[in-house]
């Protein structure tokens, strides 16, 4: 199960090599520090994205959501001078409410992922820009919620808050996936939701709470993406970014079939991702080319996982089938060892595949 | 002897770990009406997947019209002449009749659109199905069609591609009587017309009546062949089986307890206007018989809270229980074995440990976190108590057996406390072995004081295994027979609807 794992790093890791030989300026202090609070900004909510494409759902609301939250925490900030942590509070709480919404509509009310989450992406969009008759709502020159600024835009030793949350933020989602009876009964429901029903598991509210924690995950992203860029444009404000969330999930081994995929890929797919951006500004591609170059990358990276896949479960195949004709000899015993098993063996695989 | 249409000689099937053809030979002669048995697994369905090209056989010769092909390909075989009435119908029920008997090769307008050209495949097949007499019009969604209709519309695209050969898989499991024997006058008109049948069915006494000759397949292999006057139900079973049958039954230990299950005026959403009353005794096996939809199935999911009770309620040891969703049947001790193990029974991909736990997880965590060590031994307390055949507690469970995959299912519920088991279909594709071993496991369980209800199709396996038997028609009971009035004939009866002849002469 690691291997996948173990493959991207490999990738990160060439991939970084090849840029930084060419452009030393790519392993530079600053850069390597810059990608990581990109790193840190774009995983946190994949985390949430990566467990709704894990029960077989998808998000395609956070985006939204993003421009929606953000332009009511800037305004609780400012227009209503609400104290930070409870605006804190109310904007978590928003993104939980929404995700609840989500949920509920799509377990309760049993309507397809997602045509509700790209309902949601449509709504808060268009509430947003509602809200405040479309213009940009930013802090002042006043320090409303410095405290809380430097929390989120702030660094420890150097290294990013926003990295330090999202390594936080995996290590306990990597325990209550990966450790916990929610997260088998997540994979269970992903991959097979009526034997999950069957075995006495509440299958809505497992779902249901991934949309959950999606949003509530999205929620503590408005946040860390308002402070990075100081204000809320309702109409551009995390536009596509949950296209980067499913990208960065299916790039780190989900598969959108459901009951697939890590927390440490899910990660390790936003890194990857981060830095295609950041080498194709480096190695002076034209910007345009930056959806182009992701595209691709994930389209290859998605191939050479398909095929590995198949070509391990011929392996496997294989030796099985190794295994009963030995044992078949050795039952025929004294009688002439049948040839036929190893004869028929690259035609039956044949098949398999 | 007559002209041979078809011949498979020396035919060799391997699949990783399983031999499914050992050197098969079967010879199909123009016009007869082949009857091809085995039980479970002999291979019936691996080898006429091999005759209609879709998989390709790792030795031997398919000789058709004088060629020797090393494999076929569809449309080779469709070419041939040899058509398939699939056990699982493929049909696009989004279709209509007419459609579907030429899906894949429509009629085409002429002019540069080549629009499909509906009228014209409507007035080619009215003439099948007026042969076929069905009571049905090419322009008839798929949809709309019971079974038995569509089955016809197969037959029809059969006839569409003027075959010679038409293999039939299991034509009749899913039929009524009337129906079932409205499918063999059509078969006794096609081999009036030269048309060769291969006929794969379990129901032996259909078998004797239309079957020209049989061949016996067993273990992947050609283990004999009778001509229609050697037929018998002994000698059939004794080359299916290889040995004559044996009473499966075990009674007992002791006799059943008091206390267990009464379903009283249960109403399901399957038959909303039909009540079902009955009662299971701790410590028996209760055979619940029927015919396909006769509300077996419904009823166990109503039990185990899939579907919710429209009325009436259940009682454990006199005391009603609410089953709202199969975790309150749990917490009851009603456990469900599913029908279909593969997609309601097991989570395929995940580790055998996985889904010996996945109902009862929270047993083995503290704080919601699992605790891997004590799953692992119940895993492993299961995989060796039920005997589970596997290198290790992580294979996938896709990896094995359809008998050891059905242990697995078991060994989720016995690893907690069952009170009342609902088995559905328990041994449904399972080979022979593996069969026995279930019962004997029902068996334990039953003596262990829990009350089963065994649903089954298979009638040596009601009449074999159960204690009493209740037989279900059209939606309510209609009928309980003790094990002096067991009789293939008595549960037939009841299956039909029809009143027990003996329920005089068996009563005291």
């Amino acid at each position: 199960m690691m291997k996948k794992e173990l493959g991207l790093c490999l990738l990160l890791v060439v991939i970084s090599a090849i840029t930084g030989a060419i452009n030393p300026a790519f392993l530079s202090l600053v850069n390597l520090l810059n990608m990581a609070n990109l790193i840190g900004l774009f995983g946190v909510f994949a985390l949430g994205v990566g467990l709704v494409i894990i029960t077989g759902g998808i998000d395609l609301s956070v985006g939204s959501m993003f421009a929606l939250l953000g332009v009511v925490f800037v305004d609780l900030l400012t227009t209503y001078q609400v104290y930070w942590p409870f605006a804190l509070l109310l904007v978590l709480l928003g993104g939980l409410a929404l995700g609840g919404i989500q949920g509920f509509l799509i377990t309760r009310l049993k309507m397809q992922p997602f045509i509700v989450t790209l309902c949601g992406l449509l709504i808060y969009r268009g509430a947003a820009r509602y809200y405040t008759s479309d213009s940009t709502r930013g802090f002042g020159y006043g320090d409303e919620a410095s405290t809380l600024s430097n929390i989120a835009s702030g660094n420890i030793a150097g290294v990013p808050n926003t990295f330090v949350f999202l390594i936080i933020l995996a290590l306990i989602l990597g325990v209550l996936l990966h450790r916990s009876v929610y997260g088998r009964w997540l994979y269970a429901v992903g991959k097979n939701e009526e034997a999950a029903r069957f075995s006495g598991i509440r299958t809505d509210i497992v779902i249901a709470t991934a949309y959950i924690i999606s949003g509530g995950l999205a929620g503590v992203s408005t946040v860390l993406f308002v402070f990075y860029t100081n204000s809320v444009s309702p109409s551009s404000f995390g536009n596509f970014y949950e296209l980067y969330a499913i990208a960065a999930a299916v790039l780190g081994g989900c598969s959108l079939r459901g009951g697939e995929g890590s927390i440490l890929g899910i990660v390790l797919g936003t890194a990857l991702l981060q830095v295609l951006q950041n080498l194709v500004n480096i190695l002076g591609i034209p910007n345009s080319l930056n959806f182009a170059v992701m595209g691709t990358v994930i389209l290859l990276g998605v191939l050479a996982d398909q095929q590995l896949q198949s070509r391990r479960r011929r392996k496997v195949a294989l030796a099985g089938l190794a295994r009963t004709a030995q044992r078949s000899t050795l039952v025929q015993g004294k009688q002439s060892a049948s040839p036929r098993g190893a004869a028929a063996l690259p035609m039956s695989t044949g098949d398999q595949a | 002897m007559a002209e041979t249409l078809l011949e498979l000689a020396g035919i060799s099937k391997t699949y990783p770990g399983v031999r499914a053809l050992d050197n098969v030979n079967l010879r199909v002669y123009r016009g007869e009406v082949l009857g091809l048995i085995g039980e479970n697994g002999a291979g019936k369905s691996t080898l006429m997947r091999v005759l209609g090209g879709v998989i390709a056989p790792s030795e031997g010769v398919i000789r058709i019209g004088g060629n020797d092909h090393a494999r076929l390909t569809v449309s080779e075989a469709t070419r041939a002449g040899i058509a398939f009435v699939h056990q699982e119908l493929n049909l696009f029920e989004n279709l209509d009749v007419a459609a579907n008997v030429f899906i894949g090769r429509e009629k085409l307008t002429g002019g540069p659109l080549k629009l499909v050209d509906n009228a014209e495949m409507r007035a080619r097949v009215t003439p099948l199905l007026a042969r076929l007499g069905a009571d049905f019009t090419p322009s008839t969604l798929v949809d709309d069609l019971s079974i038995a209709q569509r089955q016809m519309v197969e037959i029809a695209k059969a006839l569409s591609i003027d075959a010679r050969v038409i293999i039939m898989d299991e034509p009749t499991s899913s039929l009524t009587i009337s129906e079932t024997e409205r499918l063999l006058e059509v078969i006794a008109d096609l081999k009036a017309h030269g048309i060769s049948v291969i006929f794969i069915s379990h129901r032996l006494g259909e078998i004797m009546t239309c079957a020209d000759r049989i061949v016996v397949l067993r273990d992947g292999r050609t283990v004999g062949e009778l001509a229609r006057d050697e037929l018998s139900h002994a000698a059939m079973i004794r080359l299916m089986i290889g040995r004559d049958l044996k009473a499966l039954y075990t009674p007992p230990k002791r006799p059943p307890q008091p206390g267990g299950c009464d379903i009283v005026g249960l109403v399901t959403s399957a038959f909303p206007d039909r009540q079902i009353n009955l009662s299971v005794r701790s410590g028996e096996i209760l055979g619940l018989a029927g015919l396909v939809g006769a509300g077996r199935t419904s009823l166990a999911r109503a039990a185990f809270g899939i579907d919710p009770l429209l009325g009436g309620e259940i009682r454990i040891d006199n005391a009603p229980v609410g089953v709202a969703s199969p975790r309150d049947a749990i917490r009851q001790g009603i456990y469900l074995v599913p029908e279909d193990r593969k997609k309601s029974g097991l989570v395929l991909e995940l580790p055998i440990r996985e889904n010996v736990t996945l109902a009862s997880l929270l047993n083995y965590a503290r704080m919601w976190l699992v605790n891997g060590a004590a799953e692992r031994k119940v895993a492993k307390e299961q995989v060796r108590s039920l005997s589970i055949k596997a290198p290790s507690i992580d294979m996938e469970a896709v990896t094995l057996s359809g008998g050891n995959q059905q242990k697995v299912v078991l060994g989720k519920w016995l690893s907690m406390q069952p009170r009342v088991m609902f088995f559905d279909e328990p041994t449904r594709g399972i080979d022979v072995g593996a069969k026995s071993e279930i019962y004997v496991l029902m068996r334990g369980l039953a003596d262990q004081g829990v009350a089963i209800v065994m649903i089954s199709s298979d009638m040596e396996e009601v009449i074999g295994v159960s204690d009493r038997v209740a037989v279900m028609h059209e939606g309510s009971v209609s009928g309980v027979l003790e094990r002096e009035q067991f009789s293939e004939y008595n549960v037939l009866r009841l299956a039909v609807g029809q009143a027990l002849e003996t329920m005089e002469a068996a009563a005291p």
